[in-house]
């Protein structure tokens, strides 16, 4: 499912190895402490999980995006984060609820120095900026994100929840960035809601195709759209009835 | 023969035999289909592909002692349970009976084989886990499914700690005038098994006819049945020099090892069936699970090692 246009796997392999290495080290040096949790990070959730990502309906090319995925757990956040090739996840942020990652030290730490998330305040009613308007303005300066169009997280036994209307009001402000669907199977299992101590079962993420909104598409098309690209690539990542 | 010069002949041996087999799957991948691909002879040559593995593994842990054989098999345990888990049906309310059966249950269960401690092993996982982990995922209160949840949890320790973890326990029989080489029950039960599990593949390739259970394995055939038990009863034959046995006694319990092998393997099929999946993971070499390796072993274990405590150790 190559999307005609965009530089296929083997481009990105060949012509952004050395460039990586070498943003790496120059990074690291630079910002040791945080690069160093970055790095522990990833390796455990890449350990916990299991998980390898499959890129299904683009390729894993340093280019802005934004990449929405289903929301179970936590982990989604870390699971998406770690599964970005390293010069991919230079560029992406994740968009954090301020609720849960403003309160304690180590989660600040995390949420701004490791992570370099997006922090917005969930209700109105806490002040400041509209959320979309600071999401907006990290994809003005030219960072991807990472975002649950879902709005919190699911603990139902459906597959999604109903899509919030913010992912609408962010393609509007930028419509000339790829929305990438990412579905995770099985983070819902590994760390539920409310528990701490992360159970090894074998996770799946896959990428699917991008899109954009189009010229005159109304909110409700829009976020139809949206969910029929995360169940999309939820089908197309099962394995093959035998 | 000493300890060293039997371990010496049998790596010899097995690394010969493995020479010869990736050969013969070579072969048939060049000569009979050409280098297409082919489902059947692709999953031999996968086969043999996680025996190479599974034999440096296996030697290098035995090389480690006592120590690394226990190690060993918790990692297999390990693996096994996470792939049987992660398609298993369990919910919220299953969490921490998760986390128990992954970070008690388990190392617990292996400590108990390391220390040697019979009387606990033998019950810990039937009776303890089967009472506790109930317990932690009633407290939850989600009764939906909740008879298949606890089932499938207790059979999953059961299938992936309780049978395997009989592999190292294996060492600690004390079986009179075969002191020190309780390794080699440990080597004859892999061979045996693993060689009626090949057997049994490449019979079915070349005159199965007759389908045991088709809804379960279109690969399980009678011919195939027939030709891996007679070549794993051969074997055991052979090998009964490695073993505390007589060649017709090696006969037996070769019998009744394979037997369990080969409906082991016919029983985790059906649960793969039922849950609409074709392999167990992709933690070995060649796209298949670690449960898909050591089904067999995993029937086979317990059975064997009682055969052997009841009429050989004191």
């Amino acid at each position: 499912m190559q999307q005609a246009g965009t530089p296929g796997g083997n481009y990105y392999k060949t012509r952004h190895r050395m460039p990586e290495r070498m943003l790496h080290t120059t990074e690291f040096l630079r910002r040791p402490v945080p690069e160093t949790v970055s790095w522990a990070l990833t390796r455990f959730t890449r350990l916990i999980t299991g998980a390898q990502a499959r890129w299904l309906g683009c390729a894993p090319v340093p280019v802005q995006r934004i990449y929405f995925g289903n929301h179970n757990s936590h982990a989604d956040f870390a699971l998406i984060w770690a599964s970005l090739p390293v010069a991919l996840r230079r560029m992406t942020r994740p968009v954090a609820g301020a609720d849960y990652w403003e309160a304690g030290a180590l989660k600040r730490y995390i949420i701004h120095e490791v992570l370099r998330g997006v922090v917005i305040a969930r209700s109105r009613e806490e002040g400041g900026a509209e959320p979309v308007d600071i999401m907006a303005a990290a994809v003005r300066a030219g960072d991807s994100l990472i975002i649950f169009p879902e709005g919190t997280r699911n603990t139902t036994d459906e597959l999604l929840l109903p899509m919030k209307s913010g992912v609408y009001h962010l393609a509007q402000q930028c419509p000339q960035v790829d929305l990438v669907p990412v579905w995770m199977d099985n983070l819902g299992r590994l760390l539920p809601k409310g528990e701490i101590v992360p159970v090894p079962l074998l996770c799946s993420i896959s990428f699917g195709a991008p899109l954009r909104l189009q010229p005159g598409e109304d909110k409700e098309a829009f976020l139809a759209r949206i969910r029929a690209a995360l169940l999309a690539t939820r089908a197309a990542a099962q394995p093959e009835e035998t | 023969m000493t300890h060293f010069q039997g371990t010496l002949l049998i790596a010899a041996g097995v690394i010969l035999l493995l020479v010869a087999v990736s050969a013969f799957g070579a072969w048939l991948k060049l000569a009979a289909v050409d280098g297409h691909p082919h489902p059947l002879i692709d999953n031999l040559n996968q086969r043999i592909q996680a025996w190479w593995v599974m034999t440096f593994t296996i030697v290098l842990a035995l090389l480690a002692g006592r120590i690394g054989v226990v190690v060993l098999f918790a990692f297999v345990s390990f693996t096994a349970l996470r792939e049987f888990l992660t398609i298993a049906p369990t919910r919220r309310g299953d969490h921490q009976a998760l986390v128990m059966a992954f970070f008690v249950v388990l190392p617990f269960q292996y400590f108990l084989i390391g220390v040697d401690w019979y009387d606990m092993y033998s019950v810990f996982i039937p009776a303890y886990a089967f009472l506790f982990l109930p317990i932690l995922s009633a407290i939850k209160s989600d009764t939906r499914n909740f008879m298949e949840r606890t089932g499938t949890i207790q059979w999953a320790l059961m299938i992936t700690v309780f049978c395997i973890s009989h592999v190292p326990a294996l060492l600690s029989l004390r079986i009179p005038g075969y002191d020190d080489r309780n390794v080699f029950l440990i080597v004859f039960l892999v061979l045996i098994v693993q060689s009626g599990d090949i057997l049994h593949h490449v019979c079915s390739r070349y005159c199965g006819r007759r389908q045991i259970a088709p809804q379960v394995s279109p690969n399980k055939t009678v011919e195939g049945f027939i030709g891996g038990i007679a070549a794993a009863v051969a074997l055991g034959m052979l090998l009964s020099w490695m073993t505390p046995f007589t060649v017709g006694e090696a006969a037996l319990v070769s019998l009744a090892a394979t037997l369990m092998g080969f409906f082991g393997g016919l029983v985790l099929s059906a649960m793969k069936r039922d849950r609409g999946v074709k392999d167990w993971g992709t933690t070995v070499e060649g796209g298949s699970g670690m449960l898909d390796r050591v089904a067999s072993v995993c029937f086979a274990a317990p059975v064997y090692f009682h055969i052997i405590r009841h009429w050989w150790s004191v």
